[in-house]
């Protein structure tokens, strides 16, 4: 590879240009460099001769780059010529010299006000789609379970029992796991807190409740939510992407009953299992706590228990979580549904299922909250 | 260099390639010459695209020998790095679906050159036309392009770096027979034009009969018949045969010779 060389002669008002050396990409900043130089000599040039006799290796960006300087030339008025080129390059300078010649229509900057006032009207009619969506997804669902009921053995049994598999026996024991840690530390934080007030032993009351009505199956219906509702989006979502979902369709067979419809199903028995066993495991970490921390025997601790936690607070608990199952399982089918065809549109719906449905979990959790107490639960 | 192999784009030599005991290439010697168009035919599943990949540095070879433009690929860093040296067209396209066209284009430039944005802007536009799109298709996205222009777009990408080579796996799948015969002449002109060499895998039996200076027929992990197509429609091996002389074949050539 030669050095790429730019050498410029003036012959009364005309201009020669002699390139030399290797024109390539390889060489691109030197190129750009020499070919800016030039500019102010071809401004005032009356005529343009490019000498090639010494060009060694040209590309597209060599060629590109002469190219350039002959346009600005002749758009001046002016005549500019190429000559000495080697018959190696004839094709090229041809085709580089039918490119560019249109600029694109540059598309007009929008007023900041319009544009802000339009992000936020979309936003408003995609939040209302978002909502049409869940209930027409709501109905699609409960269509589709008439229609078990009218024909039970439409069932996709196999189907049912490898989702329940995969959402509720496979996530055993990470639920167990931070469920255990979270009664730990609650039941921590109570002790070292209320000891303060001599009132150490009230941490059974906080631990059960908080526990059993609340912690627990929110626990539990986030870890679902970021564990199997993303599941659901990314396998619906590059099934879409793969067609796969028209091809059912089009073999008459209805895409909520085969695939979304197991899937919930799945979830909403799940769930409330799982909230059990992380509730139980929460209840056995606090108290393990207590033994060690607080030196609060089991036997203390159970008859505490006992006394201060009663199978309305469970109720309370367990009662959300096949709710909550169905909102996790919409929101992640009905997001998978709605991937485009780029790998990026499959990871952006992805991280809206999770976030979606864990906002709309808790939300969820508030209202029961509010329905509860009214109820006087 | 010079000499013997200065004259070959790629030269293989001895290459077996295999995946666990199953062996898809059993020592196999190749020539690709410099400035030609060679396309390369096999069965479905016969080890076409495992050959092209391995010359590439993707697939681990268990032995053998291979040199591009003279100089030696092994699989690793060093060669996959040397961007440049070749472009490749993968068969479904393979473009970056986060990227504009543009960027999609300017990502090999802006990855290994310096270059001020108003000229990498203009190389760009001037290689979405040669490839016979408009400048406005720049602003695209790759998931609103139709199959054929997915294709020039890719083309296009491969060509950024003005490589000496290109692989094209495929080119012409999927496209329709006039968009095909299209993206022939393009990729034709493009290798007049640029004086590249084209190293081609293709089921297309027009493609290798309109663009190709040579053909190399793979079977059994070999190459077993190499030449004009003229002269691989002489062969006797008993693929070649079945291959330019099926049913389906028959319907495209010419009754003469």
């Amino acid at each position: 590879m030669v050095a790429p060389v730019l050498t410029a002669t003036s012959s009364g008002d005309a201009l020669e240009l002699h390139p030399a050396g290797s024109w390539t990409a390889a060489n691109a900043a030197t190129l750009e460099r020499l070919s800016s130089d030039v500019v102010p000599q071809l401004d005032r040039a009356a005529a343009l001769k490019v000498d090639m006799a010494g060009m060694r290796e040209l590309d597209t960006l060599g060629a590109w780059l002469l190219e350039k300087m002959s346009r600005r030339v002749t758009s001046a008025g002016h005549r500019a010529d190429v000559i000495g080129m080697d018959d190696r390059y004839s094709g090229l300078i041809d085709e580089v010299r039918q490119v560019n010649r249109r600029t694109p229509r540059p598309i007009p900057a929008r007023n900041p006000v319009v544009a802000k006032l339009d992000g936020i009207g979309r936003a408003t009619i995609g939040a209302s789609e978002d909502i049409a969506a869940f209930l027409q997804m709501l109905g699609s669902l409960c269509m589709a379970l008439v229609g078990i009921l009218r024909r039970p053995r439409s069932l996709r049994l196999t189907s049912l029992t490898y989702q329940l598999y995969r959402v509720g026996w496979q996530a055993i024991p990470i639920v167990v796991l931070i469920t255990f840690l979270i009664g730990a530390i609650i039941a921590q934080q109570g002790i070292f807190h209320f000891r303060k007030f001599g009132a150490d032993s009230y941490v059974v009351d906080m631990v059960g409740i908080l526990v059993l009505r609340e912690l627990g199956v929110l626990i539990v219906a986030i870890m679902v939510a970021g564990r199997s509702g993303s599941a659901y989006t990314a396998e619906l979502g590059s099934m879409k992407m793969r067609e796969e979902i028209d091809a059912l369709s089009t073999m008459g067979l209805d895409p909520i009953e085969v695939l979304m419809l197991p899937r919930i199903l799945a979830l909403v028995f799940a769930l409330p299992i799982l909230s059990f066993i992380g509730a139980i495991a929460a209840l056995y970490g606090g108290g393990l706590v207590a033994w060690f921390y607080g030196g609060m025997g089991p036997s203390i601790f159970l008859a505490r228990l006992h006394d201060a936690v009663s199978v309305t607070h469970f109720e309370v608990g367990i009662i959300k979580a096949p709710f909550m199952a169905l909102v996790i399982g919409i929101v992640a089918c009905s997001e998978g549904l709605r991937v485009k065809g780029s790998a990026e549109s499959l990871g952006k719906q992805t991280t809206t299922s999770v976030v979606k449905s864990i906002f709309l979990v808790i939300v969820l959790d508030g209202l029961f909250a509010v329905f509860f107490a009214s109820i006087g639960m | 260099m010079q000499g013997t192999s200065g004259q070959f784009a790629i030269r293989v030599r001895d290459l077996v390639v295999g995946f666990r005991r199953h062996v898809v290439i059993d020592h196999l010697a190749l020539d690709v010459r410099r400035g030609e168009i060679l396309g390369l035919v096999g069965a479905s599943g016969g080890g076409k695209s495992v050959l092209m990949r391995t010359i590439i540095g993707l697939i681990p070879r268990q032995g053998g020998e291979i040199e591009v433009m003279g100089s030696p690929i092994n699989h690793d860093r060093a060669t996959r790095s040397a961007a440049g040296r070749w472009g490749i067209l993968f068969q479904q396209g393979a473009l970056f679906s986060s990227l504009t066209v543009r960027q999609n284009i300017q990502f090999p430039l802006r990855e290994n050159l310096v270059l001020s944005e108003g000229l990498m802007d203009e190389i760009a536009t001037a290689k979405l036309e040669m490839v016979g799109l408009k400048p406005e298709d720049g602003d695209k996205f790759p998931s609103e392009l139709s199959g054929g222009m997915t294709k020039r777009v890719a083309l296009a990408r491969a060509l950024a770096l003005d490589p000496a080579i290109v692989f094209l796996d495929e080119p012409t799948s999927g496209l329709d027979p006039i968009a095909a015969g299209d993206f022939d002449a393009l990729i034709k002109t493009l290798q007049k034009t640029l004086g590249l060499t084209v190293f081609m895998v293709t089921h297309d039996l027009a493609s290798l009969n309109t663009v190709c200076d040579r053909v190399a027929a793979l079977a059994d992990g070999k190459i077993v018949a190499i030449g004009p197509m003229h002269e691989l429609l002489q062969s006797e091996h008993p693929w070649v045969r079945a291959y330019f002389h099926g049913k389906r074949s028959q319907m495209l050539q010419p009754r003469a010779s």
